[in-house]
């Protein structure tokens, strides 16, 4: 599964929120996006899915094997979403509906997809909560998302994003919203779940420190715009731009403190 | 757990919903075995036991004519039960119709409909269910489809701006990202979302249709006089309220007593469903630093 992106411009009322990005990203790659907030690399990973707010409006091509989705009708992309391309949002605080069990939150996907029964989906529930080290799967499938601690809903969300095996995996910022040493644990299965799998995956991010343990290369985004790409280590070691050099900067000053 | 029956178990167990089902229950009973049953016949009169004290003959005595309150406030019954849910229902229609329209539609639509809703919560339901009554005859239908859609127009300024919440939240985009159709996110993921408040709005709507029915019949504009009703009779003792006051105490405890019920019955069913007041989080233990 190979997602290639070209020339993709993103305009939200006449202004180019995204703008002449393009990229490629063949399986069992990871790349990273980053950039400050509002820099458009968000909007990127919507309009990969076709999700993209009203009013804003993608030109370019998004092709996934090939295959052109800018301007596929919504029920096409509706069944690639989910199956073929898994997302993990950024804050498990509101990206779990606090009404639904985590079991059936987690199953959501492959019931929709493979059109499993309700015990055979709790089952791979019980599987793929396991699997992301949540702890007494069997019980934390009946739970509901309040009952859990902000690293076990982020588990939650990825073990929902996993579940049917996407070869595409975007993540948008999923470690920001989690205190630091859960950040590492959760990073570290993620990479672990995507190697085991094969998947290619999107990274964004705006901490260059998170995206070194994730990603092979980077594209660094300033206003809708690329400003640098290349590999993560040489990103760190050696920044050209100045909008790289500030990322790195503020990396350096969040590792000092921490230290 | 399903979240249905914990719901139902909530309710039960929170002394205020098991009070309210309570006195729904025997409300429904009181319907269903007023068809078949009253200990009198509602409408027979005898003078010649006029204002007679409750006793055993005559449980909550009888009224200027002679006729049984007890049997007439059950057989009264029926008509409350009918009413209530007939508006309950016109009201969800209205209202969710409306607040479908005034949300998930093309941004004109949708719009104009918000003005709309706001126009019509502006009418009086009371004086508009009377000036349909004073044009098409007083009736039942008159008093449902007034009340239904006075309180619809409520329900639907309520549950547009819940729906409009609830598509804003990041779980409604992950669900979107994890394959499902806008038809599948409003099912599984709107509606469970924004029910908690609906069922507070139909409870609202159907008491308040039953104080519409008694307001409308005590002025003479609902049910006819062959059929029983709460107001009615409120209206009938209340003219000889300086002579016999005790008599209005039964429908006046009747209605007030429904309309309660139904109100704390809405309030438990909305706490119970949400699993957030429902379930004790776990309280993580502080660790101890030296």
């Amino acid at each position: 599964m190979t997602l290639e992106i070209d020339r993709l411009t993103v305009t939200i009322g006449g202004r180019r929120v995204v703008d002449d990005l393009s990229l490629e990203l063949p399986a069992g790659r990871r790349l990273g996006l980053i950039g400050e907030s509002g820099s458009g690399k968000s909007l990127t990973t919507l309009a990969v899915l076709g999700l993209l707010p009203a009013g804003a409006e993608a030109t370019g091509s998004i092709r996934l094997d090939g295959r052109e989705l800018v301007g596929l009708p919504d029920r096409e992309l509706a069944r690639l979403r989910g199956r073929v391309v898994g997302t993990v949002f950024q804050d498990p605080r509101t990206s779990l509906d606090p009404v639904m069990t985590v079991g059936r939150q987690i199953s959501e996907p492959l019931r929709l997809h493979e059109g499993l029964s309700r015990r055979e989906a709790r089952a791979r529930a019980v599987e793929a909560a396991a699997e992301v080290g949540l702890p007494e799967p069997e019980q934390i499938v009946d739970r509901w998302p309040h009952q859990l601690s902000g690293g076990q809903r982020q588990r939650v969300v990825i073990a929902t994003a996993l579940i049917t095996r996407p070869a595409l995996l975007l993540a948008d910022e999923p470690t920001t919203a989690l205190d630091v040493t859960t950040q590492a644990e959760v990073l570290a299965l993620f990479g672990r779940l995507v190697d085991e799998r094969g998947a290619a995956l999107l990274f964004v991010t705006h901490d260059l420190a998170v995206l070194s343990r994730v990603a092979d290369d980077a594209l660094v985004l300033s206003h809708g715009r690329v400003v640098e790409r290349g590999p993560v280590a040489r990103l760190l070691q050696a920044p050209e731009h100045p909008v790289t050099r500030g990322l790195v900067e503020a990396t350096r000053a969040t590792t000092w403190r921490a230290s | 757990m399903s979240r249905g029956r914990g719901t139902l178990a909530g309710v039960l167990r929170r002394p205020a919903g098991a009070a309210a089902v309570a006195w729904l229950g025997l409300v429904a009973a009181c319907a269903l075995v007023s068809r078949v049953w009253t200990p009198l016949d509602p409408f027979t009169t005898d003078p010649y036991s006029a204002w007679a004290p409750p006793s055993a003959a005559h449980w909550a005595g009888t009224d200027a004519v002679g006729r049984d309150i007890a049997s007439y406030l059950m057989a009264a019954t029926g008509t409350t039960v009918v009413v209530a849910v007939s508006a309950g229902l016109v009201a969800l229609v209205v209202g969710l119709g409306l607040a479908a329209l005034g949300s998930l539609t093309a941004r004109w639509v949708r719009d104009s409909v918000a003005v709309l809703i706001d126009v019509l919560v502006a009418f009086p339901t009371l004086l508009v269910a009377m000036a349909l009554a004073a044009a098409f005859g007083g009736s039942l239908a008159v008093v449902v489809v007034a009340a239904g859609v006075g309180y619809g127009v409520t329900i639907a300024r309520v549950s547009r701006a819940e729906i409009r919440r609830v598509l804003r939240e990041d779980y409604v985009t992950a669900a979107r990202a994890a394959g499902l159709g806008q038809l599948a996110v409003l099912r599984r993921h709107l509606l469970p979302n924004i029910a908690p408040v609906l069922v507070v709005q139909l409870s609202l709507a159907m008491a308040t249709s039953i104080l519409a029915e008694a307001g409308l019949s005590f002025l003479g504009y609902g049910a006819s006089a062959e059929t029983a009703s709460w107001g009615r009779l409120l209206s009938d003792l209340q003219r000889y309220l300086g002579v016999h006051p005790w008599t209005v105490v039964w429908p006046g405890l009747a209605i007030t007593l429904t309309v309660l019920a139904l109100n704390l019955l809405g309030d438990a069913i909305r706490d119970a469903a949400d699993p957030r007041l429902r379930t004790r989080t776990p309280v993580p233990t502080p660790e101890v630093t030296s």
